[in-house]
């Protein structure tokens, strides 16, 4: 089971921060395929949302084929986003951390790095889309 | 589904002082619908009439398809706990839920019993000596346990502190998934409601200047930025609501359920609390255009 939370700041709207950590959890693989999501009345209570934000929330990860809900059950993780990739996680943060370590000895502070990360990363997922 | 709340032309006059005018609402249900508004724009007012504890003046109001207070049937439906969450200082926890069983012909005595039982309070203590949390909680506890159809809450959170606030709010939220319950509450603080409602209604000044789905007014509304230019020049199926100049630059805040696609503008989206600062600030409003009818 995952626990919910909400940035105000975040400038996302509540449902898709919901979607989003859904998401998120079974690319890390803290969600696995038949595990169960929080029901809509629990994670009303934790957070005082609006059931109907929830509701939306489950809906849209139900339309992407990422869970299904069981009438009178609950709401299960019906796919898995993590599809070997996980393994490849280990070997990368190696790879970034040595390359953190090489960009501040570079001189770039905490800033620098982000935004060259940034731009970089969305240069080339602009190359790739086009 | 049929409507919580309908008015229309409804109004209020105490004397010469028109407390709400020409208010007319359309709330379907399953909703949780925020009234915002400044102190004395009339939120009181119309809950007041909601729950019929007063008549209007002028045009009518129905609630869940009947008169407000009227009879026992319609009694039974409307859950209302009024401003500043009240209760009898003299009586225990446990004669509060008495009488609340005593009252109400629906009475869900388990739901009231378990509510009290997680929320820690102790059965033999009196109203008057519980924190105000504890008394908001009390009051709530009476609402839900009523089992109405539609809770109606003024202002139930202003006094109460940030922690107190979001318990009260999580307790009201999780009544209204579990008993499909719809709820109206109000409030002069938008951050009080922006996570709980997917409805608002915005009063100002005894008049509702706009109300509708929370997702809905934020897809509609747009800030455009861009040098200066009247807003009669702005296309007519985007109604300015708010308009502020500088000698080279225009801001306006329009609606519209098109695209805008004038490159002149910068458009960004408003947040909750921005669309609602918009219709209470009179010095940026713009007056709706008349509409142009066709002389035959």
């Amino acid at each position: 089971m995952i626990e919910f939370h909400l940035d105000e700041r975040s400038g996302l709207s509540p449902y898709l921060q919901l979607v989003r950590q859904v998401r998120q959890a079974m690319r890390l693989g803290l969600l696995r395929e038949g595990d169960q999501l929080p029901t809509v009345k629990d994670v009303v209570a934790r957070l005082a949302i609006n059931p109907n934000t929830v509701l939306k929330a489950y809906r849209e990860l139900e339309h992407e084929g990422l869970v299904a809900a069981r009438p009178g059950v609950g709401t299960f993780v019906s796919a898995t986003l993590t599809d070997g990739s996980l393994a490849a996680h280990g070997p990368l943060r190696q790879e970034l951390r040595r390359w953190l370590a090489k960009a501040r000895r570079a001189g770039l502070d905490e800033e620098s790095i982000e935004a060259l990360f940034l731009t970089t990363f969305r240069t080339s997922a602009g190359e790739e889309i086009a | 589904m049929t409507a919580v709340l309908q008015a229309r032309g409804l109004g209020k006059r105490y004397g010469r002082h028109w407390a709400l005018s020409d208010c007319t609402l359309d709330i379907p249900a399953g909703h949780v619908v925020g009234l915002v508004g400044p102190n004395g724009a009339g939120k009181t007012t119309l809950l007041n009439l909601a729950s019929g504890h007063l008549t209007p003046t002028t045009g009518e109001i129905t609630v869940l398809g009947g008169r407000p207070g009227t009879d026992p049937n319609q009694l039974r439906k409307v859950g209302f706990v009024a401003q500043d969450t009240p209760t009898y200082a003299g009586f225990t926890v446990a004669e509060h839920l008495r009488l609340g069983a005593r009252l109400n012909p629906g009475w869900d005595d388990a739901t009231a019993r378990d509510r009290i039982a997680r929320l820690g309070l102790d059965p033999g203590q009196r109203a008057g000596t519980l924190s105000g949390g504890q008394r908001a909680q009390l009051a709530l506890t009476i609402g839900i346990a009523k089992r109405p159809e539609l809770l109606i809450l003024d202002e139930p959170v202003a006094a109460l502190d940030p922690l107190a606030r979001r318990e009260f709010m999580q307790g009201l939220l999780e009544a209204a998934v579990e008993h499909e319950l719809s709820v109206v509450l109000s409030s002069h603080l938008v951050s009080d409601l922006e996570r709980a409602c997917d409805y608002l209604v915005v009063l100002v000044d005894s008049r509702v200047q706009v109300a509708g789905e929370v997702e809905e007014l934020l897809a509609t509304h747009h800030r455009l930025a861009g040098p200066r230019r009247d807003p009669d020049q702005l296309p007519r199926d985007q109604r300015v609501v708010s308009a502020s100049h500088t000698d080279r630059q225009s801001t306006f805040i329009v609606r519209t359920d098109s695209a805008i696609h004038d490159p002149v503008w910068t458009v960004s989206q408003l947040s909750l609390e921005d669309l609602v600062l918009t219709y209470l600030d009179s010095s940026t409003r713009v007056a709706p255009r008349p509409v142009l009818e066709v002389q035959r």
